[in-house]
């Protein structure tokens, strides 16, 4: 692989963009097809869209020879509403899961530095900052503030832009006023139900510790058992 | 976060840094599996010229072999495709014990 090629992959999955190597390997000779690319033109446009659109990497046949595809798409991320103790604990666990953290909290008692050393913390209102983050499907979203002015914003932001994972920290009953809040808003019902909440694996969680790790373990099920669009039908 | 989790743990950023450094690099990348391979159809291996590598192609199994070819890659700059599994006798040699077969492509990075 050129080392051009490689420097460009690496900047396109800094900026959270798909792309595919394209490696025949018949003769080694490798390229680069990003997401936005236009495809029509190109032999395997098929091919690639369908790897795109599926994530999956995998060698194809093609006129008698072998083609590797290897898909890039972003690594996932959580994003954390609520600077609190259960976000404390999840640093190492989303780190040793390999999910990059992003805190956003605006009450900047709970939002410090010291508290979040090392994590990357938006000591602001989800309005504020989320917009900016680019949610998208590779990005799970915990709302553990247990406040509504900073909670639902974020919940209902991260359904429109279609996050793998939307939960929400709150009792039954904490939520069954949550969803009449998020229907009177005009969010569909069918989203609701999406809002993994109680948040976490029903693991019997007490600490934030173990919510931390039934959070996790709730956001990988979501990420590795998701619904992956072949692109056989219209949605 | 996600800057630094790329530089200090991601093997295609380890990889372009050997590179750019003037190390001699080979990259090695899982392309198939069957059975209970360990590592998942594009995990990879990065290996320089002394053979310092990064990454994992399988649970540790056959880095030694992967990164041995690296350095015959590295040398003539032809790009090869490696099997192995269980019913290969090198396999067995190197261990791919879990039952699972792997093939992967080793290049040189330049």
């Amino acid at each position: 692989m050129d080392q051009t090629l490689l420097a460009l992959l690496n900047a396109r999955r800094r900026e959270r963009r798909a792309a595919v190597v394209v490696t025949n390997l018949g003769d080694g000779s490798s390229r680069l097809v990003g997401d936005g690319d236009r495809l029509g033109d190109d032999p395997l446009h098929v091919e690639i869209a369908a790897a795109l659109r599926s994530g999956k990497s995998g060698v194809i046949e093609k006129d008698g020879g072998e083609i590797f595809l290897n898909v890039h798409v972003p690594p996932p991320r959580l994003v954390a509403i609520g600077a609190v103790h259960i976000t404390q604990a999840l640093i190492p666990v989303a780190a040793t899961a390999g999910y990059d953290l992003i805190v956003v909290d605006p009450r900047t008692a709970f939002a410090t530095p010291e508290r979040f050393a090392g994590t990357t913390l938006l000591a602001d209102w989800p309005e504020t900052v989320l917009p900016g983050l680019g949610i998208d499907p590779y990005t799970a979203v915990a709302a553990v503030t247990h406040d509504p002015k900073i909670d639902d914003f974020a919940i209902v932001h991260a359904l429109q832009r279609q996050a793998f994972y939307v939960g929400a920290l709150g009792s039954r009953k904490t939520h069954a006023r949550r969803r009449d809040r998020l229907l009177a808003a005009g969010v569909a019902e069918a989203d609701i139900e999406a809002i993994r909440a109680p948040i976490g694996m029903d693991i019997g969680a007490s600490s934030p510790g173990e919510i931390a790790v039934a959070i996790m373990a709730e956001v990988i099920e979501a990420f590795r058992r998701r619904v992956i669009d072949t692109g056989s039908a219209a949605p | 976060m996600t800057d630094r989790t790329l530089e200090a743990q991601d093997v295609l950023a380890v990889a372009e840094r050997w590179a750019a450094d003037g190390r001699p690099v080979a990259l090695a990348t899982v392309i198939e599996t069957w059975g209970s391979a360990p590592r998942p159809v594009g995990s990879h291996l990065a290996i320089d010229g002394d053979g310092l590598f990064e990454g994992s192609v399988s649970g540790g199994c056959v880095e030694g072999a992967v990164v041995s070819e690296a350095l015959d890659v590295i040398a003539d700059g032809r790009a090869r495709v490696l099997s192995f599994g269980v019913a290969d006798e090198t396999a067995w040699r190197v261990g791919l014990s879990c039952g699972g077969r792997i093939r992967v492509l080793v290049e040189r990075i330049g």
